[in-house]
């Protein structure tokens, strides 16, 4: 007889969706099936299971072999590794739960590390614009219910976050959206026609990168001032076309991604966003969110926040909490050389750090926590193999609007595996006896 | 051999999602992730066929993937490689202060290279960080 656990907690992407049942085997060790998610938060719970799955940490020598080593010598390794340095690169933090990242931060304290999230190449930039200017924001909550304007900026939730429309922003009824998609206008800037751009109402096709004028042309039409006749090759009677269907809203919600993040302008591109969204306050309630990717990439600025004060990048290195975006980033500290080990738990820079990041990396003793074999794990010195939080191992995460979340464990870890949590604690009280305090 | 100049963007795919959480080192993530998206305008400018491997080089680095036929079109002149390990060859180191680097606007040229491989993502980055790519 299989059980059914529900309310699952979907751990891959910042929407978090909390209504999935997972079949489970009587004995509680065996994922059998899994309802209600989509296809990539499916295939997290289901690769849990594989069979060639690494249970043992490795270690690289010198000439590049990898070795089988103990828990013990794993502990021992990061330990000494982070207090040898003189400044280590504490990197990840995403894929994990917050208990799990308030003790790392605990370790960086200690050894004077730098703390580090993937919103460093995610929306860091946003953060950066959120402490400039301030957010007028919501929560996914109230646009199920109110939001009748949507608009996707430089986002593609039909691939990135592919049951965000259906759950909060587009296709639900909700209390005072009774009629559902048929009563709500949508919105989409895109340089590709993307999978949903197609289903917008208005998609403006827009000039990779101009993302800067557009936001500002928008602007100009709200207030009903003149504009050129296009502007990043958008026609000008678009621009107000667009304008009026977010003025004659009840409830505007301005979603934005890497489009925006990512282009050239970066922080300055979200600052005009929260301007826009801001202006459109004059007309009618408007609110804006940034896409986030994994699902406890706030979480992380979450606790990164409470405890030192900062989201992203905080620089411990001097006995005191240090945030300059540019200086104490990761990419920007690995180019310049300035880190001298590097630790990365729930997350994967191998694969989404530009490789003149890696390589660097690669030159460096370096630990990586993570389940999976990944680029990362390819080019560290030792793998540590762990649980699945948030498929073994339950824990707090923040949604993508900044509610936390308990989420769920659904199966046993395979024998003998530490979770995230219990590996660090580990390392904690090493780092304590080598440093001598109590 | 011709080659051309495209605008280069990275992101995320729902198969570049799927691939990830089946094993990086799996086929399957070579083949959502070892790609680059093109227009079918910018074929014909290349004198390609659809699926034929192709170098593609920025003023960074250079990488071997697969050119196919743009799934989310019409965008002549921009060309798309899902986000991974084989755009990171590519794209723009420069955070310009931010700490973000430039993951979308990279000029590149593209030539047809159909006898070189594409290798898969471990291999990519063991190669690249060890000089021999
Ligand atoms: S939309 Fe995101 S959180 Fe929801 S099931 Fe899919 S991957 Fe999981």
């Amino acid at each position: 007889m299989a059980k059914i656990i529900s309310d699952v907690v979907c751990p891959f992407c910042g929407t978090l969706c909390d209504d999935l049942e997972v079949k489970v085997s009587d004995d509680g060790k065996e994922i059998l099936e899994v309802y209600n998610a989509c296809v990539i938060g499916t295939e997290k719970f289901l690769h849990s299971q594989a069979k060639d799955r690494l249970t043992v940490p490795m270690k690289q020598d010198e000439e590049g072999n990898w070795n089988e080593v103990s828990v013990d010598d794993a502990v021992e390794y990061t330990a000494q590794m982070l207090c040898n340095a003189k400044k280590p690169l504490m990197y990840g933090w995403s894929s994990t739960n917050c208990e799990a990242q308030s003790k790392g931060h605990e370790i960086a304290e200690l050894v004077g590390g730098v703390v580090d999230n993937t919103a460093t190449v995610c929306h860091g930039t946003t953060l950066i614009a959120v402490q400039d200017v301030g957010v007028p924001s919501c929560t996914l909550g109230e646009v199920k219910n109110r939001a009748d304007r949507i608009v996707f900026w430089g986002c593609n939730p039909a691939h990135a976050h592919p049951r965000h429309m259906s759950r909060y922003s587009i296709f639900p009824r909700g209390f005072f959206t009774g009629k559902g998609h048929k009563a709500r206008k949508m919105v989409v800037v895109d340089p590709r026609s993307t999978d949903t751009a197609k289903m917008a109402d208005l998609h403006m096709q827009i000039e990779q990168g101009r993302d800067y004028e557009l936001l500002s042309a928008l602007r100009v039409a709200i207030r009903g001032n003149p504009l050129p006749e296009t502007v990043a090759g958008i026609p000008r009677e678009t621009i107000q076309d667009v304008a009026e269907t977010l003025k004659s809203g009840r409830f505007v919600v301005i979603f934005f991604g890497m489009g925006v993040t990512q282009s050239l302008s970066k922080n300055h591109n979200i600052d005009i966003a929260i301007a826009l969204t801001r202006d459109l306050n004059d007309y009618t309630k408007a609110a804006i969110m940034p896409m986030r990717g994994h699902y406890n990439v706030t979480g992380s600025g979450q606790v990164l926040g409470w405890q030192f004060g900062y989201p992203f990048c905080v620089d411990l290195s001097r006995g005191f909490a240090r945030y300059n975006p540019g200086d104490s980033t990761s990419n920007d500290l690995l180019r310049r050389g300035e880190v001298d080990a590097v630790f990365v738990l729930g997350s994967d820079p191998g694969a989404h750090f530009p490789i003149s990041s890696v390589k660097k990396i690669a030159q460096l003793p370096s630990v990586c926590v993570e389940p999976h074999y990944t680029p990362t794990t390819a080019v560290c010195k030792l793998h540590m193999p762990v649980a699945f939080v948030g498929v073994e191992e339950g824990g707090c995460a923040y949604r993508m609007d900044n509610v936390p979340i308990e989420t769920r464990k659904v199966v046993e870890p395979p024998e003998g595996m530490l979770s995230d949590e219990e590996f660090l604690e580990r390392v904690l009280e090493r780092v304590k006896e080598i440093k001598g305090v109590a | 051999m011709p080659e051309i100049e495209l605008n280069l963007i990275s992101g995320r795919t729902i198969h570049q999602g799927v691939s990830m959480e089946a094993g990086k080192e799996k086929p399957a993530y070579t083949k959502a992730c070892g790609i680059i998206e093109m227009d079918d305008a910018d074929f014909k400018r290349l004198g390609a066929w659809r699926n034929t491997n192709v170098r593609v080089t920025s003023e960074y680095g250079s990488v071997v993937v697969k050119a196919i036929q743009t799934t989310q079109g019409p965008h002549p002149g921009v060309a798309f490689i899902p986000m991974g390990p084989w755009a990171n060859m590519v794209i723009s180191p420069n955070t310009y202060s931010t700490g973000m680097p430039t993951f979308k606007g990279v000029p590149v040229k593209v030539e047809v290279a159909a006898d070189e491989p594409v290798y898969d993502s471990l291999e990519l980055v063991r190669k690249a960080c060890r000089g021999e790519i």
